[in-house]
């Protein structure tokens, strides 16, 4: 909401010279965000000139200029820029006379752009100033001529100060309106609250009014909604005058033109001009019909299936039985509270105007609003709530305004229907609003405070009881009270308190190990990045599926970019994604690591609820679970990216580069996180390398992925052959792993190191080898760990030597050499049992 | 085989004399080794000439046995002393052989780090939890019932347009990318013991275009506590105490009226600090409130013996005012030079 402040101080006290700066920062105390300010950007000397004389002086580029003498000071007297009081003016439009009155602007003026003004030499003259269009001076668009005062209804003396004439000296205060404040959305609203925020006196510009003379029913209207939604019928109040005689060519006044421009509103006619005066004046929408166009008498309903209308941007619109029309004999001549009619609008021949005020209901309006996409300046009123006691003023202040500035005569008869519902009082407990607040408010204070912002107060035995005035529907409950009297009382007088709250546990187990993750993995070099969620078809087709079959996506409706409308279903297309955009800002060498959410809808599942339940009340428990099921399954994943060199090329170190190792080594790090025991085996994951893919398992199950990306998918990201890559399912882990570790003993007698190499088929993974070694080795070993694994001569083709590393010790003795080696024979024969293992001397 | 050599006390002190000459001129452990086997080893002058004890008369084997003893004495000792004064040059030429350029070696080390949101978010967290305070969270793929309805957001008020809602398809399932982490609050107040101080951190989603100060996906955290007797001031506090511990002693927090849905009173939450880039200034940084009642009735809690307050702020907007990030889409863009400034400290 733009207020320009001459406006503002027509109701509330302004003390000359406020800022627009001093308004914010009073309004803000209130709860009315400062959003800008806005002035017509002119200075200087602009001022009434006369056109004293000129000569048409035809150009070689086809045009005719003016060579004017204009008078812009009276005779004998210096103008207001220094210079003589008549000046020699160039100009290029011809719609002037001999005679006429302009607007001026003299050398050292600015106009908005800005657009400094000087004497300059321009078609074989010094032209000495600028004769001005409305356009250039910020009141419009017209540039059809220069603007001539008489065409306003001007006539000012020669050296008067345009700015201040035409009312270009004021300057508007925007302000962002709450959705509770429709109020807000007025002049009238906007002083009430700068009195309270200020302590000025506030006159209500509708108790100025005199709407006791809208009486009778002069113009039939009828309401008639057969369908209320939730219950409320569409239209309770509705107010209509006529004026007749109108001369809807009149100039709407400078002043009205000024403050409707500053206040964001072009000036259309001075009829249409008026209706949208009142409106921002009073918060009360209006529309005026060309009464000679509109056929029988008003009736307000609903739309019926398939009916259709042309609103006055000119659109056919096919009506919704739950729109709420206005309607004559020949049907719908309005979308009521939205927009109006194109055959009944006020146009340049209307003479006699109906003027409508009528309130409608926040819900009907804001429904239809949205479904015609037809936000207006009326619709955002009516949504936020209307003051239902000022209709008929309101229409009476339009029909005084067409009267004084269109030459109207009003014509006393109207109609008026009136059945707002009556408000209720809330009752208000004594020591409510300070026990809420934290303020020990007196009695007093809490009465001064609803009384100042238009409630109605009775004392009883145990508080008040107060009815909230009309023009805040949004005053429902005591705890809205409590806010209204801190609000008066002000914010600033709230103590600051610390509450203690009972002990708490510190972080569940899954929060702290989430952390302990992404900061091992970042104390591991790897770097954390955050992506977007969505994910296309491909992605998760891809990588969201680990053998191919068709996977289910949680789709969004209204996203964003239609070729991410989904939502991810692995980590990785986002940890792709960012190691291009680091690769394309000359970063080759990354490892990246996310943390994130994903989403796995189960394929051919509904996700969801047909309806919910009622928000203000708690949900059976059946209820909540069904809620509860409707939402698809959420886990929180793990996933590394390492593409390039994990070391770089230094003086005496060759370059290390990234591969399944890395992936490997990053899923032990998050073990080590963890506590998680990672099992690797040889897996297959339809984005992954075939011969390097390790299937991620702990406690037996399942959890995730680690290897190398399929170098065709690498290289369609425009990535080098080898990425390597990880995802796992952390929550699962999380789930799995048991976190009360049982501790061991630590042996002290000395240990006996052997090796021992075995013979196998190449097929036969090591692990699986380690693990039978390991079980036949039996408890006197305490460690094992592959150390080589050899292929070529000496070993038969199609074989491989493991060479495993094994410490033995005994818990109670030390070892001899031969019971060391009685042990690892013992896991040889195993695995030569289980692989045909042979041991290689 | 040369004539056995007689003891005298010429010749012993003539092989002395050479090998003492001979340990002198050994330039290093192994000129000194060989010095050693020539002057002491069983070929040696003085090892024949003790080998020759055993041929002397008995009444001649003290008095020489000494002199020989003496001798081998006086050679072993300049032996040590010189073998120490070898190594010792020796030891120390080999330290000033291996000196490197401590700035030219290689690293195998990588340089990770954690990102600033995620970074900031942990603090957060922790500052709540040191009141007591426990950590919720929710999903984000949410219904709207936890989303608005819960919370006082009526099915036909502007203000559930006034939050640009991602919806999931089709809308009639009625679930949506959360709009803020207020559903947690719903969540917790259905789930938990009261009294309940709690905090939810979390990702969520608003059809905002993506520029430098908008994003469509972002983090915020939301507070929540229900207790007998929770006014405003307790709200003050919290949040005075908050923004202490994150930004420092001097900062300071102003609450001005406002409104939400959810909290009746509401506020927005100013912030004062005397560094902010362009001066010392009342900068916003989220909204706060009373519990509606109506958000109470809605989680089962009477709101006659029940008050609680409510908050919530944008991670992102804090690291900018704190970090003074200039440019919102470097926190998203996942170019690691920017996580790599904060390495794993914010």
């Amino acid at each position: 909401m733009r207020v320009p402040l001459s406006w503002l101080a027509e109701y509330v006290e302004l003390v000359p010279g406020t800022t627009p700066e001093e308004v914010h920062a009073a309004l803000v105390e209130v709860g009315l965000e400062e959003e800008d300010v806005h002035t017509f950007e002119v200075q200087g000397a602009i001022v009434v000139g006369e056109v004293l004389e000129f000569v048409e002086e035809p150009q070689s580029n086809g045009k005719t200029i003016r060579w004017c003498q204009v008078r812009v000071a009276p005779e004998g007297e210096t103008a207001a820029d220094g210079g003589d009081a008549v000046h020699g003016i160039v100009c290029g439009a011809r719609n002037f006379f001999p005679g006429d009155k302009v607007v001026v602007t003299l050398p050292g003026a600015v106009l908005p752009g800005p657009f400094p003004i000087a004497a300059r030499k321009t078609y074989g003259h010094v032209s000495d100033g600028m004769i001005a269009s409305a356009r250039e001076l910020g009141l419009g668009d017209d540039h059809e001529g220069i603007l001539r005062l008489a065409t306003l209804g001007i006539d000012a003396p020669v050296g008067t100060d345009a700015i201040k004439l035409l009312g270009l000296d004021d300057a508007a205060v925007e302000i962002n309106v709450t959705p509770d404040r429709g109020y807000a959305f007025s002049i009238r609203g906007v002083a009430r609250e700068y009195a309270h925020a200020t302590g000025a006196r506030f006159r209500d510009p509708v108790e100025q009014m005199s709407p006791a003379e809208v009486s009778g029913d002069a113009f039939p209207v009828e309401i008639r909604d057969e369908a209320p939604i939730r219950g409320r019928v569409g239209s309770t109040v509705y107010a209509t005058r006529i004026v007749r005689d109108v001369d809807p060519k009149q100039p709407t006044p400078p002043w009205m033109v000024a403050r409707l421009k500053l206040a964001g509103i072009r000036s259309i006619s001075v009829l249409v001009d008026i209706t949208n005066y009142v409106m921002l004046e009073l918060g009360q929408p209006i529309h005026g019909y060309d009464l000679d166009r509109l056929r029988g008498g008003i009736v307000v309903r609903r739309a019926t299936p398939g009916e259709t209308m042309t609103t006055l941007d000119g659109k056919v619109r096919t009506l919704h039985p739950e729109d709420l029309l206005i309607t004559d004999d020949r049907g719908p001549i309005g979308l009521a509270g939205v927009m109006g009619g194109a055959d009944t609008e006020m146009s340049d021949a209307t003479t006699n105007v109906l003027i409508e005020a009528a309130n409608f209901d926040p819900v009907s309006i804001a429904r239809t609003a949205r479904r015609h996409k037809l936000p207006s300046e009326a619709s955002k009123r009516y949504e936020r709530g209307v003051d239902p006691q000022i209709a008929a003023a309101a229409a009476t202040r339009v029909a005084q305004l067409m009267v004084d500035l269109a030459g109207g005569t009003a014509d006393m008869g109207g109609s008026l229907i009136h059945e707002a519902p009556v408000r209720e009082a809330i009752e208000l407990p004594t020591g409510y609003v300070s026990g809420l607040i934290g303020v020990e408010y007196t009695d007093d204070e809490v009465h001064d405070a609803l009384a100042e912002i238009g409630g109605t107060i009775t004392v009883t035995d145990t508080g008040f009881e107060v009815v909230p005035p009309s023009w805040r529907p949004d005053l429902t409950g005591r705890a809205d009270l409590a806010e209204e009297v801190a609000r008066i009382a002000g914010y600033h007088r709230i103590p600051s308190v610390l509450p203690v709250a009972p002990p708490g546990r510190g972080l569940t187990r899954s929060q702290r190990v989430r952390r302990r993750v992404a900061d091992t993995l970042a104390a591991a070099g790897a770097t954390e990045v955050l992506s977007f969620p969505f994910a296309t078809e491909a992605e998760n087709g891809r990588y969201g599926s680990v053998d191919g079959e068709p996977v289910a996506s949680v789709r969004l409706a209204n996203a964003l970019d239609a070729s991410t409308a989904l939502m991810r279903r692995s980590l990785l297309p986002g940890l792709i994604g960012a190691a291009q955009r680091n690769r394309s800002r000359g970063l080759n060498d990354l490892s990246l690591f996310e943390v994130g959410i994903v989403f796995l809808p189960e394929p051919g599942r509904t996700y969801g609820t047909p309806g919910l339940p009622i928000g203000d009340a708690k949900p059976s428990d059946d209820e909540l679970a069904e809620l509860q099921a409707g939402i698809p399954p959420q886990p929180r994943h793990v996933g590394v990216l390492l593409v390039g060199d994990v070391l770089t090329k230094q003086p005496g170190q060759a370059a290390v580069p990234a591969g399944i190792v890395d992936a490997l080594d990053a899923v032990r790090q998050i073990g080590l996180a963890t506590g998680a025991e990672f099992e690797f085996a040889q897996g297959s994951h339809r984005a992954l390398h075939p011969g390097r893919t390790a299937e991620l398992r702990v406690e037996g199950r399942t959890v995730g992925y680690a290897g190398e990306l399929l170098p065709a998918l690498a290289e369609e990201a425009d990535l080098p052959r080898v990425v390597a890559v990880v995802e796992l399912d952390l929550d699962a882990v999380i789930e799995l792993t048991d976190p009360a570790l049982e501790a061991r003993a630590i042996g002290t007698y000395p240990a006996a190191t052997q090796d021992l190499s075995l013979v196998v088929d190449r097929a036969v993974p090591a692990a699986a080898v380690a693990a039978v070694v390991r079980d036949g080795a039996g408890a006197l070993l305490e460690d094992l760990h592959l150390v080589d694994d050899y292929r070529g001569q000496g070993v038969p083709e199609g074989s491989k030597s493991l060479t495993f590393a094994l410490r033995f010790r005994a818990a109670d003795r030390t070892l001899t050499a031969a019971e060391a080696s009685e042990a690892k024979l013992a896991g040889a024969a195993v695995a030569a049992e289980r692989y045909g293992a042979r041991i290689r001397e | 085989m040369s004539e056995p050599l007689e003891i005298t006390e010429h010749a012993v002190a003539a092989a002395v004399d050479a090998a003492l000459a001979a340990i002198a001129s050994a330039a290093d452990s192994a000129a000194l080794k060989t010095v050693r086997t020539e002057h002491t080893g069983e070929k040696s002058t003085l090892a024949q000439l003790n080998a020759q004890l055993r041929n002397v008369p008995s009444d001649q084997k003290a008095a020489l046995g000494k002199l020989v003893g003496g001798a081998r004495g006086r050679v072993n000792q300049a032996f040590a002393a010189r073998e120490a004064e070898i190594g010792e040059a020796e030891a120390a030429a080999q330290l000033e052989a291996e000196t490197v350029d401590v700035t030219a070696l290689p690293s195998r080390y990588r340089a990770g780090s954690r990102h600033p949101l995620t970074l900031l978010q942990d603090r957060v967290c922790d500052v709540f939890t040191g009141m007591g305070w426990e950590i919720a969270e929710g999903p984000e793929v949410e219904s709207e019932w936890f989303n608005f309805d819960a919370l006082n957001f009526d099915a036909d008020h502007p203000a559930r347009a006034m939050q640009d809602t991602f919806f999931v398809d089709p809308p009639e399932s009625h679930l949506v990318l959360r709009t803020h982490t207020s559903p947690v609050q719903i969540r917790s107040m259905l789930e938990r013991d009261l009294p309940l101080y709690v905090l939810a951190p979390g990702r969520v989603y608003r059809t905002d275009e993506f520029d430098a100060t908008h994003l469509p996906v972002f983090m915020q955290f939301e507070g929540v506590a229900v207790d007998k007797g929770l006014t405003m001031a307790h709200l003050k506090g919290t949040l005075d105490h908050f923004v202490k511990s994150i930004f420092g002693d001097e900062a300071k927090i102003r609450l001005r009226p406002s409104f939400f849905p959810f909290t009746e009173p509401s506020a927005e939450l100013d912030f004062w600090h005397p560094t902010f880039k362009g001066g010392a200034r009342w900068i916003e940084w989220g909204g706060c409130g009373m519990i509606h009642p109506n958000v109470l009735k809605a989680a089962g809690i009477d709101p006659e013996v029940y008050t609680g307050f409510a908050f919530g702020m944008g991670i992102e907007r804090g690291l900018m005012l704190r970090n003074d990030v200039q440019d919102m889409r470097e926190m998203v863009e996942g170019d690691i030079r920017f996580s790599q400034q904060f390495g794993m400290v914010v």
